[in-house]
């Protein structure tokens, strides 16, 4: 074992900013990280236990005890749950016989939860040893159960066929599918790779800046901000070496656009970064991935080979002096807080995804204290259509102040789940015709995850865009059966919960304080005063440090604005106070040891 | 340009140094803006968020803030002094603080704070977590109860090769602040006193040393916190 750490330790040149790739290597050699391990790695990289032990106890995928031979993450999405996932989970406890959290006497076998893995258009879906199971139905995971009980190898557990596309691909081999179900000029098949990195060597940086600027092209992810003048800033900000960082972690539950980009258009992808890096001066790039997609890593490698074969990657590429740039990828180990630019930065230096304080931002000061540019999988994919067709071009899509397409991940109660390249501008009513909801069969429409919004049918000729609403692509459609309160409200509360980093007192404390008020509510113990003080704490959040405790409330913010209802018709009319508190739960415990039932 | 920004807290005009965190200048105008997660000397982490002001229309930590020419900034105002408030009870609900029976009372911060800003009964239910006390360490025991989370140990004290002695642990409403195993238990008299006296509550206390001065002789017993930079004579610069 002790040589086995040393080896990976040695791997990565004994750097502590690549204590992450250390611990995925061990975490994956030895199936945990065991506290002996932790104080080596800590020995040989100069430090103490506890800096090791913060960034190993940060992350969901690592692990301190052991997860057993086969380990299955259950994803608990909401979408998850609307697509039958409790019947799943509870064929997994019986037949396994043990509960959540939990491995098996004999070691085989560990079942955990896990946040959104990108996989809402094929629900319920699992991680089992790094590879991804999805449509679960509960004679599925009786099969799965069985197959690890005769000790299967994992590959020969994919007993369904292949997913479309590259998901056949010897190097993938993944039951996933694409589900592309709208081209736009972002994901149209004709592009021959290579072909903007030649025209941008013809070009100078600012050149290939001015022509992103006149696009006006906005990052996808979410906050909107202008690509070029991003770029421009960190092309004027001093440092000896800047970065381009890929920021491929996209965790909002209900997005996987870009799962479907990193899997059908990569070359596309790593040659919007090549272009960045150019633009900006960094020689080097880092495509930041969430662990949910490692399945992807052998065949995302043979492209960026393939690429330096070619020198598209690598010195002096296409015999342009001095034009240097490549690119590694970094995984995360499942953090939704860390698909924040500055958590990501973090994460890929080996720390904990805590977000930094702003400014400085990024741009000035970011990867190892230098310039880096981070931008989304989308961003960069445009920017080479930016270069080949100009911005005019480019302009030509979308709206004013929206300019371009957007890639949308759709999915929950409607007949076409999956990724839709749309111009900016369609309305939430062209969208449902677009995926095969019928307006009346809609109760509402979540737009942009559990940090978005929650909308009723009276907005739904609301449009997508920067001026209306701004999303980063993961549209949710809640049928008319659904519970919005229980389905929606209360899972993506807990999401949040889960998901903080625990930094800012205001987003590790209220969501619970939130989510105890809901349940309250949920039991018929709720007055209206619990309803006020929901909207009253809520907003306390907005002093948080990033976007995620800045919304950590929107669920229930959003879903008491637009859905004020349903709170009201679960509320004690008759009572002003009521404390919540139940006795019988309370003296269950003591009733339970001294053989007395409760006297209320 | 010149090294020298004015800014306005509040309407009154300040001056600060370039590049200064705005709680800083501030105090040297006579304005205070509480902190807790703060510590001279130590680098900010915008953790509490205590600080919280209004710059330029946007809720901005004073303490991570640098000033800049012409920053207009909003501080005793009532919504940040109601947002700070239930921070206040925040981290009193969240943990398990019984003053009376704390060795900090009278030097803590936190209990400064809620004298300060009045607070009789949080607005908040009570948690009341599990937690730890760990006395493992020769020198020092920490108070997992008091904990506020604030990192100033984290960031404060490291040994001499920069190791953390304390850090963080977990995420989200599970995360603490532990000791590291080995390091504790080499932890020096001084380091020991120094991380008692970064520890803004009493979840850092020196074994044999919490009560050393008298209760009633407390820094925090006869005069409100900031109010030494309140009452301060302002040099104009």
């Amino acid at each position: 074992m002790k040589t086995g750490v040393q080896k990976i330790v040695e791997k990565y040149g004994k750097d502590k900013t690549r204590l992450m790739d250390i611990l995925i290597d061990v975490q994956s050699e030895f199936g945990f990280i065991p506290r002996e391990i932790t104080v080596q790695i800590a020995d040989d990289l100069g430090m103490s236990e506890v800096d090791v032990d913060q960034t190993i106890s940060f992350y969901h995928f690592f692990s301190q005890r052991p997860t057993g031979k086969y380990h299955i993450f259950l994803n608990n999405s909401a979408v998850a749950y609307m697509m039958g996932r409790k019947e799943v989970a509870d064929t997994f406890t019986k037949e396994l016989g043990i509960n959540f959290n939990e491995v098996t006497p004999d070691g085989l076998v560990g079942l955990f939860e896990t946040s959104c893995i990108g996989m809402n258009d094929q629900e319920p879906a699992a991680i089992i040893n790094n590879r991804i199971f999805t449509k679960l139905t509960p004679f599925r995971a009786k099969e799965i159960v069985r197959d690890i009980k005769e000790g299967k190898d994992i590959d020969d557990m994919i007993v369904a066929d292949y997913g479309d596309g590259e998901n056949r691909s010897d190097l993938i081999k993944s039951v996933v599918t694409n589900n592309i179900r709208k081209i736009g000029p972002i994901l149209e098949r004709n592009h021959k790779p290579g072909q903007a990195i030649e025209k941008i060597s013809k070009m100078t940086p600012e050149q290939v800046i001015d022509e992103v600027k006149r696009s006006n092209i906005r990052g996808r992810g979410g906050a909107g901000f202008p690509t070029g003048m991003k770029w421009e800033f960190c092309r004027n900000a001093p440092g000896e070496k800047k970065y381009i960082f890929c920021n491929a972690d996209e965790g909002e539950p209900g997005t996987f656009k870009d799962r479907v980009v990193l899997t059908e258009r990569a070359r596309l992808l790593f040659e919007g970064m090549v272009i960045a890096g150019y633009a900006v001066g960094a020689t080097e790039g880092i495509l930041y991935i969430r662990h949910e997609y490692k399945y992807l890593q052998t065949y995302l490698e043979s492209i960026l080979k393939a690429a330096r074969d070619v020198n598209y990657l690598g010195k002096n590429i296409l015999g342009k002096k001095g034009f240097n740039f490549d690119i590694r990828i970094q995984f995360g180990a499942g953090a939704y807080v860390c698909g924040e630019e500055s958590a990501l930065i973090e994460s890929a230096e080996g720390k904990r995804g805590e977000p930094r304080d702003r400014p400085p931002f990024p741009v000035e000061k970011g990867y190892l204290d230098m310039p880096t540019v981070v931008n989304n999988v989308e961003t960069l994919c445009a920017v080479v259509k930016v270069i080949l067709n100009g911005g005019e071009w480019y302009k030509s899509f979308g709206t004013t102040e929206s300019t371009g397409t957007k890639l949308l991940s759709i999915s929950g109660d409607c007949k076409f789940p999956g990724v839709y390249e749309v111009e900016w501008g369609f309305s939430i009513n062209d969208i449902l015709d677009m995926v095969g909801a019928h307006n009346e069969e809609v109760q509402a429409v979540q737009v942009g995850g559990p940090s978005g919004a929650i909308i009723a049918s009276n907005e739904f000729n609301r449009i997508l865009g920067y001026e209306d609403l701004a999303t980063g692509g993961s549209l949710i459609i809640i049928g008319k059966n659904r519970d919005i309160l229980t389905d929606i409200v209360l899972n993506f509360t807990e999401f949040f919960i889960e998901e903080s980093c625990g930094s800012c007192s205001t987003c590790r404390i209220i969501p619970t304080l939130l989510k105890n008020k809901l349940v309250k509510i949920l039991n018929a113990r709720g007055v209206k005063q619990d309803i006020d003080d929901m909207v009253e704490w809520g907003k306390i959040l907005k002093a948080s440090r990033c976007g995620l405790g800045q919304t950590a409330a929107n669920p229930i913010l959003s879903s008491i604005k637009n859905f004020r209802p349903l709170y009201e018709e679960k509320i004690q009319k008759n009572k002003v106070f009521d404390s919540g508190f139940d006795m019988n739960a309370a003296v269950k415990e003591s009733c339970e040891v001294t053989g007395r039932v409760p006297n209320i | 340009m010149s090294q020298y920004v004015r800014f306005t807290v509040d309407g009154t005009e300040c001056m600060g140094i370039r590049g200064q965190y705005l709680v800083d200048a501030a105090r040297e105008n006579g304005v205070y803006i509480p902190t807790l997660c703060n510590f001279p000397g130590v680098k900010p982490k915008g953790g509490c968020r205590i600080c919280t002001v209004r710059v330029n229309g946007k809720l901005m930590t004073a303490c991570t803030t640098p000033v800049a020419e012409n920053m207009s900034v909003e501080n005793e105002v009532k919504d940040i002094n109601e947002l700070r408030k239930s921070i206040i009870e925040l981290l009193f609900i969240e943990g398990n603080h019984f003053c009376p029976a704390c060795e900090k009372s009278g030097n803590c911060e936190l209990q400064a704070l809620a004298y300060r800003f009045r607070i009789m009964v949080p607005r908040f239910p009570y948690q009341f977590p599990v937690r730890k006390v760990d006395a493992t360490h020769p020198r020092i025991i920490k108070e997992q109860n008091r904990c506020i989370l604030c990192k100033r140990c984290i960031r404060a004290i490291t040994d001499e090769n920069g190791r953390s002695i304390f850090a963080y642990r977990r995420r989200s409403a599970r995360v603490e602040v532990v000791v590291d195993p080995k390091l504790g238990k080499q932890l020096t008299e001084e380091l020991a006193q120094k991380a008692m006296d970064v520890c803004p509550v009493g979840s850092i206390i020196v074994k044999e040393k919490g009560f050393q001065i008298p209760i009633g002789a407390r820094k925090y017993d006869t005069m409100p916190i900031g109010s030494d930079i309140e009452n301060m004579q302002v040099k104009k610069i």
